[in-house]
């Protein structure tokens, strides 16, 4: 009989690991949310204590997509510029919702269905800016960030092409704090 | 002088290099690169109005003058999330 079922077991390295997690990323490693969720709670578990809510928000990649049988996904970005474009969605919710942290992990390379592409975590005091600054977060990184998705689905293989990326488009902008705040 | 050229996702497949570099005038504008490329591959002037663009891996505006050794990269509309 196991007698340590239900306990909690720590894991120092594991812990040591997840509170080292940069709150911005861009890379092929497979995602996950918790370790986003420990990265921007990380004050709270130190005592901080002002959080009341984390929202999260996970991308997968889904089957179909305009009628096709999607087999799977492949992500290029301009790795630096993401990075760029990232501190800059940052500074953008910390602007809109100051006191809410962020995380934000982008996976690049061959994707399968059903993996994470994306993970979000936004932690604030109250719910109402953690999932507005969760939501303006995922609108921006589609509108502004230099990656790209060719789908191969049954039959071919085809770019998808979003938006024009234009950062300083503040309709663009003014409409993703739209979505986020609905 | 030279600079080198950055493509990404279908701009890449059209060209058939993720990479190539381009001798430009003094004075030279991320616009003078992407008419030169225009003629280099016709394919690409569909996205005239569909591009943006960096130079030195920070967006920048097609009127920004150009330095000996920058780094342009021209981005079709994006897909990430």
């Amino acid at each position: 009989m196991d007698t340590t079922a239900g306990r909690v077991r720590l894991q120092p390295d594991l812990y040591t690991q997840i509170v080292s997690m940069p709150l911005l990323a861009i890379g092929p490693g497979p995602l996950a949310l918790e370790p986003l969720v420990a990265a921007v709670t990380e004050g709270e578990r130190h005592g901080v204590g002002t959080d009341g809510a984390v929202a999260t928000f996970l991308g997968l990649v889904r089957n179909h997509n305009a009628g096709r049988r999607v087999r799977y996904l492949e992500y290029e970005a301009y790795e630096p510029l993401a990075r760029r474009a990232f501190e800059r969605i940052a500074a953008e919710v910390e602007g809109r919702w100051p006191g809410v942290r962020m995380a934000l992990h982008h996976r690049i390379g061959r994707l399968e269905i059903g993996e994470p592409s994306v993970a979000i975590a936004a932690a604030s005091a109250h719910r109402a800016d953690a999932f507005a600054a969760c939501r303006y977060t995922i609108e921006r990184v589609k509108q502004i960030a230099p990656i790209w998705k060719r789908e191969f689905f049954e039959g071919g293989d085809v770019w998808i092409e979003g938006a024009t990326a234009d950062p300083d488009d503040v309709e663009a902008r003014a409409k993703a704090e739209r979505v986020a705040c609905a | 002088m030279r600079v080198t050229v950055r493509l990404f996702a279908r701009l890449r497949d059209i060209a058939g290099t993720p990479e190539l570099a381009r001798e430009v005038a003094p004075g030279a504008t991320i616009g003078s690169v992407w008419r030169q490329l225009v003629g280099d591959f016709p394919e690409f002037a569909r996205y005239e109005q569909l591009i943006s663009s960096a130079v030195n891996a920070d967006y920048a505006r097609m009127d920004r003058l150009l330095s000996d050794g920058d780094e342009v990269a021209f981005l079709p509309p994006v897909s990430g999330g």
